[in-house]
């Protein structure tokens, strides 16, 4: 694939839009070329900053009292012989929708997060300043988050793997305060972040998931009251194997 | 044959979940708050009357989306902005990118004022594919039924739209770095 085209297919790709048989080459290009996976990057930043930034106005609490009390005004009767079976199937038809809409918002959300934390991790590697805690010594980066988060963590023991701690810094997500470290593997560089499960209310489930978007692999994961997130462009097999390190050291 | 009217008890069940963001929207296209209450209290009594018409199993949102837009289209402000089309035929193909341009940078310091200022300097048309692609996150086939326009010219007025953003947005930065 040229550029030229692939850059034509980035605004359906970022809108999730494009044809299943165009994504595959179309993800293969990004992997190969820097230039066109930044033009990738900064159009996801955009739609996920304009979608942050076009939710600001708000109605008054009166004019939704006056709405809903305009729309219960002009309910119509209609008590009649068949108002049983019509109510029953209101009643199955509320409970999908509701089902539906709760099914809907989680996975809404649970993407919302998700592309929140891999801004979170480009905007780290980018930054002149990626960790406020510059150590490869997991006994050094451990005891700087005491009193800044309200939890702790253990960290892996490194030195068997290909893993390298580089430090860490304080990252929130959803308001909530959470540690992201930053860990170095051959060239590339991995975030794991660990954030409260319940205190966040960051929508997932206890199920782990493993995901890839923009070449970004991510596993995600409970343990202990902890959601731990891995992320990174190394290989899923590396993005896996850190997350292993981190659960086994979760524990110890 | 069946009895398919529907009270306003599942019209609010519908409705009512969308009420903040359907305000959000009205007020995007009016930029008057006094506005955006008039285009949603008429929306949902249109949408109310018109509601036994609504085909169960459709997308509601889409189709009280377009009651919206084309009730705005009707209104003062709609009128105005309705004499100021779109200035050139849109030819259903996404625009070509340019590579390598200012606009092309990161936005490491675009901020949400920024993004506000850009939005409220785009022409309705285009704020408004904007808005229900971004902020809605409307499906093109969505927008398609929304705007009662071809997906073609969806695609098309997004990547112009995005165009202009980039380009309002470049312009903003140009601006401050120079003061």
């Amino acid at each position: 694939m040229i550029c030229d085209d692939v850059r034509n297919r980035l605004s359906a790709y970022v809108d999730s839009e494009l044809a299943a048989s165009d994504l595959a080459d179309l993800e293969a290009h990004l992997h190969e070329c820097s230039g066109c996976a930044a033009d990738a990057l900064r159009r996801m930043k955009m739609k996920h900053m304009i979608r942050g930034a076009a939710a600001r106005y708000s109605p008054t609490p009166e004019f939704r009292i006056r709405m809903e009390r305009s729309i219960r005004a002009k309910k119509k009767p209609s008590w009649s012989s068949s108002w049983l079976p019509r109510l029953a199937m209101a009643a199955i038809a509320a409970m999908l929708l509701i089902a539906s809409v709760a099914v809907w918002e989680t996975r809404s959300d649970r993407d919302r997060a998700l592309a929140e934390l891999t801004d979170m991790h480009v905007a780290t590697l980018a930054s002149a300043n990626p960790v406020d805690v510059v150590s490869t010594d997991r006994h050094t980066v451990k005891p700087w988050f005491a009193g800044k988060i309200p939890f702790s963590f253990n960290l892996p023991e490194l030195q068997n793997s290909e893993f390298s701690l580089a430090g860490g810094r304080v990252s929130y997500l959803h308001h909530s305060p959470g540690a992201q470290l930053l860990f170095n593997l051959r060239k590339h560089e991995l975030s794991v972040f660990i954030f409260q499960e319940q205190s966040g209310g960051i929508p997932f489930s206890a199920a782990d998931i493993a995901s890839t978007k923009l070449a970004f692999h991510m596993e995600t994961w409970s343990e202990g009251g902890l959601r731990y997130f891995v992320i990174g462009d190394a290989p899923a097999s590396d993005v896996h194997a850190l997350s292993e390190l981190m659960k086994r050291a979760a524990r110890a | 044959m069946a009895d398919t009217r529907i009270d306003s008890g599942s019209f609010e069940e519908l409705a009512m979940p969308l009420f903040a963001q359907m305000y959000n929207f009205a007020h995007w296209l009016t930029q008057d708050a006094s506005e955006a209450e008039d285009l949603v209290q008429e929306t949902c009594m249109k949408a109310l009357k018109g509601f036994d018409s609504f085909r169960q199993g459709s997308n509601f949102r889409a189709w009280i989306y377009r009651i919206l837009r084309n009730t705005f289209l009707t209104s003062r402000t709609g009128l105005k902005t309705a004499a100021l089309s779109l200035d050139d035929e849109e030819s259903g193909l996404p625009e070509p990118v340019a590579s390598g341009t200012p606009e092309s940078i990161l936005m490491a310091d675009v901020d949400y004022q920024k993004i506000q200022d850009a939005l409220e300097a785009l022409s309705v048309q285009f704020r408004q594919v904007i808005l229900l692609c971004d902020l809605e996150e409307m499906s093109y086939q969505e927008i398609a039924e929304t705007l009662a326009i071809p997906v073609g010219t969806v695609m098309s007025r997004i990547s112009r739209a995005r165009k202009a953003m980039r380009e309002a947005l470049t312009d903003a930065k140009v601006r401050s770095a120079s003061r």
